[in-house]
């Protein structure tokens, strides 16, 4: 077994130091009637040829997103990822580390971290970032919890245009924390429907930018609709390259920012690991979720970075931490951040440009279809309104090997928009692939 | 002869003894000082090559923003930096990293390589069912295996990391509670010893905690645990093997108990270990367990993440489970995403898609190369490498629980260093000028100055030795009252002991430009 | 100046109660590193949690010794916590109430009885 250095003269030895006669005698104070005897009904160990042939089997089995003309998005984006990015990450002292509770020799990790903090702050316009959430969702539901703490009210209203598996798990972990959750019906410009909603009452409001319609928002108007009752602005973002066109959620009001920062430096991982990016105006700082990395000095009065303000978090909060979160994405936000690196605000801003520019092409051949686009103003992302069920009409363009978008339904089946196919367009996305779509949209739509 | 005298000299010359050298650039050797990438200089910068976009972003007119102030670097500069920084970790491919209750063993790359391929890594988790057969067979396989290993009949895969695996196994309590008309239950009972994330999950779902003491010798008191059982107690939360390293003799008895007690059995799932293959929580009388997938089933810990935590239900829990899951149909494997359309009375979502699919991946390729057989050899040998630790080290330090084996990991206490004038962080702090990372200090709180030892099953006897050659030597200079070793430790780290106290006093977060006309601060002041 | 079993203490003045840390608990603290003081205008009973004070390791409730209005919160804790260490019995305070019921104020331990508990401890 090529993972245990252990030999069975090594074994017999070390039961000999221990005193134990055999390898059971260590495990006596398992109850009898649990102690199994038997090997579980489960495969005996294989070689590593025979294992990566079992995988590389299931692999093959699916469609991976670079296999032909791809246009999905809501929530997770195909987008290029350098070959350095790659490299680095699997370099042994960062994969094979630990959270860095020993600072002194993980100065690797925490610069990292710090820099990480730095640039989700500026990507965001805001004064403090975290060292990452599990993801954007999750990321989303903690900033609603926060804002309870910060306003002490219970009621978050959740615009229209939020992605709804955000709004399904921010309904789930905060209502179980006790909050009411109000979560407003599905609309492509959810703008109004939130200001009028705002009351005394209200923690928060929650709107997503560009949303999952993929329409492009100034909330500035609704944040200071929010402030005006006391209540916090969270911006939600799940396309993390349009941080570089677009007006930054603290431009805009908002007093958090929760993105999914999968976009940069993450593959699509069939839905994880991703990595949720968290920031938020500096005096709320003491009310944030999970880690945060601070600069200091050591005793030789050199810089160095350490995990701080560790009194939020529930290693020594227990039951009164801001949350019960105990890691970050660490791998991923180090993606990121390298991914990040290699852009600057320059190559960003070319990056972001780009996707608006194949989005461009896409809507356009969209119409030349002779479809409606549902999205007024859009980045990378279009809603499209197609006869009969957009999820039959993906299925049966699977057959010219398009895979045309998420139809709206998979997302939320009840909102009676069976009828709205998702469409995103990437850097990733050539002229071919555009084509393509149009000519098989044509032609199953023109039968 | 002919006589040479040119060239250069072979033996080393000058001062050896100048132990007090400091470099004039602040490196140390090839180790380098390296400033932050905002100090780098490339404000306008650009290490990635990208096409010009064919259309402008005029019909976005006012919603634009004006710029972006990050700075970029060219590809060599980048993987100089990060090189570097990189040499700043210490990380289980160096040598043993001892952490109790973090479960630092090898990762295999086997691992890494299956997670990478296409298939997997270029995966939508929207792209339409029947592109992702392959994907969803991977779930069911891993769950096959989770719920074999653990003898429990269900298991959400979601949850994204251990403390979010335990805030879905409490939303099932509670939703089984009140789907029961017991709603009025919502205290949860916690051991003193438990991780923080226990109690803090609890509040988090809206249960107040109470502690259970526990005894002389490591375990739940269960007098105490019957005291406090009632109409009241929606949950237990225990770890086992508990965080002193202990498997908890009379867990039976404790499901039995909380069980007639009208509440359910959470078990923390995170010393999984020492038992895989062995043992099987669904045999114990538990209810609901997260395993994190980056400790029993090693994919890597990346500097703190991401982590992945399933957890395990037995029939009473399973039928409130969160959305997604996988269910095989006439058309192969299907996602139910939508709970409702289902007769389930799934709680809700834990987040948006799958779960940790790339953690799945690797953690099914570990499981595959052990097998049911190398699985059982992986408790084994990290039960017996821990208490070979403690073997060794009894008589040099102070176990907190002398008496009978440990499991995969050792605990002691600080009693061996008093009038020493070492504390348990000293000595931690020394063992870095050694070569080796620190244990868990100070957890479980149970045990004054604590130290807990992992080794994990994926160190060789020959490292074992070495570090327990280490902490003796240590520890016979702590006694010799060579305090000074200790107090001033790490003196050969990157950086030496780091003041805490100022970075939380006035948290610096990020960086920030100086104003304008002033140079950067200096990288490090000398 | 009078003292609770929880290391506060307090000094009455007319009706209105100055309260902060003990020397003690200052000390068994450590470094303070934040303190987070309560909302003027709030009132609390005798007994309730009213502010937080936070070390690197630990964070810690403190309760009101004595009930009332909170009329005033010390200003400098905000950017020198570290007045906590420094100053714990002066200086160091944390927050002023306007007393309702001064007898509460007569039922906690003088200066003597605290050191004797202290003892015990």
């Amino acid at each position: 077994m090529r993972y245990l250095p252990l030999t069975a003269d090594d074994r017999a030895e070390m039961l000999g130091v221990i005193g134990a006669p055999d390898i059971d005698a260590l495990f006596a104070d398992v109850p009898a009637a649990a102690r199994k005897a038997e090997l579980f009904d489960l495969p005996l160990h294989a070689g590593e040829l025979e294992v990566e042939r079992e995988l590389a089997a299931l692999a093959a089995r699916n469609r991976p997103a670079g296999a032909g003309p791809f246009f999905c998005g809501a929530g997770a984006y195909r987008h290029h990822v350098p070959a350095s990015v790659d490299h680095l990450i699997q370099r042994s002292e960062f994969l094979t580390s630990y959270t860095p509770y020993q600072p002194e020799i993980a100065q690797g990790t925490l610069q990292i971290l710090f820099e990480f903090q730095t640039q989700v702050a500026a990507l965001t316009g805001l004064e403090v970032a975290n060292c990452s959430m599990y993801d954007g969702s999750t990321g989303c539901a903690e900033a609603v919890m926060m804002a309870q703490r910060v306003t002490r009210r219970e009621k978050a209203i959740l615009s229209g245009g939020l992605h709804p598996h955000y709004a399904a798990t921010t309904q789930t972990i905060a209502h179980a924390e006790g909050m009411t959750i109000v979560r407003q019906a599905a609309a492509i410009d959810a703008e109004a429907a939130v200001i009028a909603a705002i009351d005394g009452e209200t923690a928060c409001v929650v709107v997503q930018t560009p949303n999952v319609f993929g329409v492009v928002t100034d909330v500035t108007r609704i944040a200071e609709a929010a402030h005006a009752a006391g209540a916090l602005m969270i911006v939600v973002t799940t396309e993390a390259i349009s941080y570089g066109l677009l007006k930054s959620p603290g431009e805009m009001g908002a007093d958090i920012a929760v993105g999914e920062g999968q976009s940069i430096g993450n593959g699509l991982n069939y839905g994880g690991p991703y990595v949720g990016l968290f920031a938020c105006r500096e005096k709320l700082l003491r009310q944030m979720p999970g880690r945060l990395c601070g600069e200091t000095q050591d005793a030789d009065g050199r810089r160095g970075y350490v995990l701080t303000l560790s009194t939020r978090e529930q290693h020594i909060r227990r039951e009164k931490a801001t949350s019960n979160i105990c890691t970050n994405s660490g791998l991923c936000a180090l993606a990121f951040t390298i991914h990040m690196t290699l852009l600057g605000g320059t190559g960003l801003r070319e990056l972001a440009l780009l996707n608006h520019s194949r989005a461009r092409e896409l809507k356009a051949a969209v119409e030349g279809a002779g479809l409606e686009v549902l999205t007024p103003r859009f980045f990378n992302e279009i809603a499209v309104k197609v006869p009969g069920s957009a999820a039959a009409l993906v299925e049966a363009l699977l057959a010219d090997s398009v895979v045309a978008g998420v139809p709206y339904s998979r997302l939320d089946p009840r909102a009676g928009l069976d009828d709205v196919l998702l469409l995103a367009a990437t850097e990733t996305t050539t002229s071919d692939d555009i084509a393509a779509l149009g000519a098989a949209l044509t032609r199953r739509l023109g039968q | 002869m002919t006589l040479q005298t040119i060239g250069r000299p072979t033996r080393p010359e000058g001062d050896t003894a100048n132990t007090g050298f400091k470099s004039l650039t602040g490196a140390r050797g090839l180790l380098q000082d390296e400033p932050l990438i905002f100090e780098l200089g490339g404000w306008s910068k650009t290490g990635v090559d990208i096409p010009a976009a064919e259309h402008d972003a005029s019909d976005l007119a006012g919603l634009t923003r004006e710029s972006i102030p990050l700075p970029g670097l060219s590809e060599p500069e980048a993987m100089r930096h990060y090189v570097r920084l990189s040499q700043k970790n210490h990380a289980i491919d160096l040598a043993i990293y001892p952490l109790g209750s973090c479960t630092m063993k090898h990762n295999p790359r086997l691992n890494e390589k299956a997670a990478r391929l296409a298939g997997f890594a270029e995966l939508h988790p929207l792209a339409p069912i029947s592109t992702t057969q392959g994907a969803l067979a991977l779930m069911d396989r891993l769950a096959h295996w989770l719920k074999t290993l653990t003898g429990m009949p269900a298991v959400a895969l979601t949850p994204k990391a251990g403390a979010h695996g335990e805030l879905c196994g409490l939303l099932c309590i509670k939703a089984a509670h009140e789907a029961a008309g017991q709603a009025n239950r919502r205290t949860v009972l916690v051991p003193t010893s438990a991780h923080g994330t226990n109690p803090a999950t609890a509040a988090f779902v809206g249960y107040s905690v109470q502690e259970i003491a526990q005894t002389d010798d490591g375990r739940v008191d269960l007098a105490d645990l019957t005291a406090k059982l009632g109409p009241h107690v929606a949950a237990i939360m225990i770890t086992n093997p508990n965080t002193c390293g202990l498997f908890e003799r009379d867990v039976i008895e404790i499901g039995r108990l909380t069980h007639g007690a009208g509440a359910y059995f959470y078990c923390d799932g995170a010393n999984f270990n020492a038992i895989v293959g062995r043992v099987r929580p669904g045999d114990l009388g538990v209810d609901a367990m997260h395993i994190n997938l980056h400790k029993t089933f090693s994919t890597p810990h990346g500097g703190g993440g991401p982590g992945a935590g399933p957890v395990v239900l037995s029939a009473a829990l399973a039928p409130f489970a969160p959305a997604p899951w996988v269910v095989s149909g006439p058309d192969g494997l299907r996602l139910v995403e939508e709970a409702k359309d289902e007769a389930a009375r799934a709680f809700g979502r834990m987040s948006a898609f799958q779960g940790q699919m790339g953690m799945f991946v690797r953690a099914y390729a570990y499981m595959r190369s052990h097998g049911a057989d190398g699985l059982r050899q992986v408790a084994e040998d990290a039960v017996l490498n821990a208490n070979y630790i403690k073997a060794r080290m009894t008589g040099i330090m102070t176990p907190a629980f002398p008496d009978g084996p440990c499991m995969h990991e050792a605990l002691f206490d600080d009693t061996w260093l008093e009038g020493t004038g070492v504390t348990t962080l000293d000595f931690a702090k020394a063992m870095i000028d050694e070569g080796f990372h620190p244990m868990t200090m100070y957890f479980p709180l149970v045990v004054h100055g604590a130290m807990l030892i992992e080794p994990t099953e994926t160190e060789s006897k020959r490292e074992l030795d070495r570090f327990c050659d280490a902490l003796s030597a240590l520890a016979a200079a702590a006694r010799l009252g060579d305090a000074e070793r200790f107090k001033g430790a790490p003196y050969l780290a990157p950086l030496r002991r780091l003041d805490e106290t100022l970075a939380a006093r006035k948290p610096k977060l990020t960086w920030r430009p100086e104003p304008i006309g002033v140079a950067p601060a200096p990288l490090a002041a000398e | 100046m009078r003292f609770t079993k929880d290391h506060e203490w307090v000094v009455l003045e007319g009706d209105i109660a100055t309260i902060g840390i003990s020397a003690h608990a200052a000390e068994q603290l450590g470094d303070v590193v934040f303190v987070e003081t309560p909302e003027v205008g709030k009132t609390v009973k005798a007994g309730d949690s009213f502010a937080v004070v936070e070390s690197v390791k630990a964070a810690s409730d403190v309760y009101a010794p004595i009930g009332g209005e909170v009329v005033d919160a010390n200003p400098v804790l905000g950017d020198a916590p570290e007045t906590v260490n420094a100053d714990p019995e002066n200086g160091g305070w944390f927050a002023k109430l306007k007393v309702a019921d001064a007898s509460e104020y007569e039922a906690l331990m003088d200066r003597a009885a605290y050191e004797t508990f202290l003892q015990t401890q």
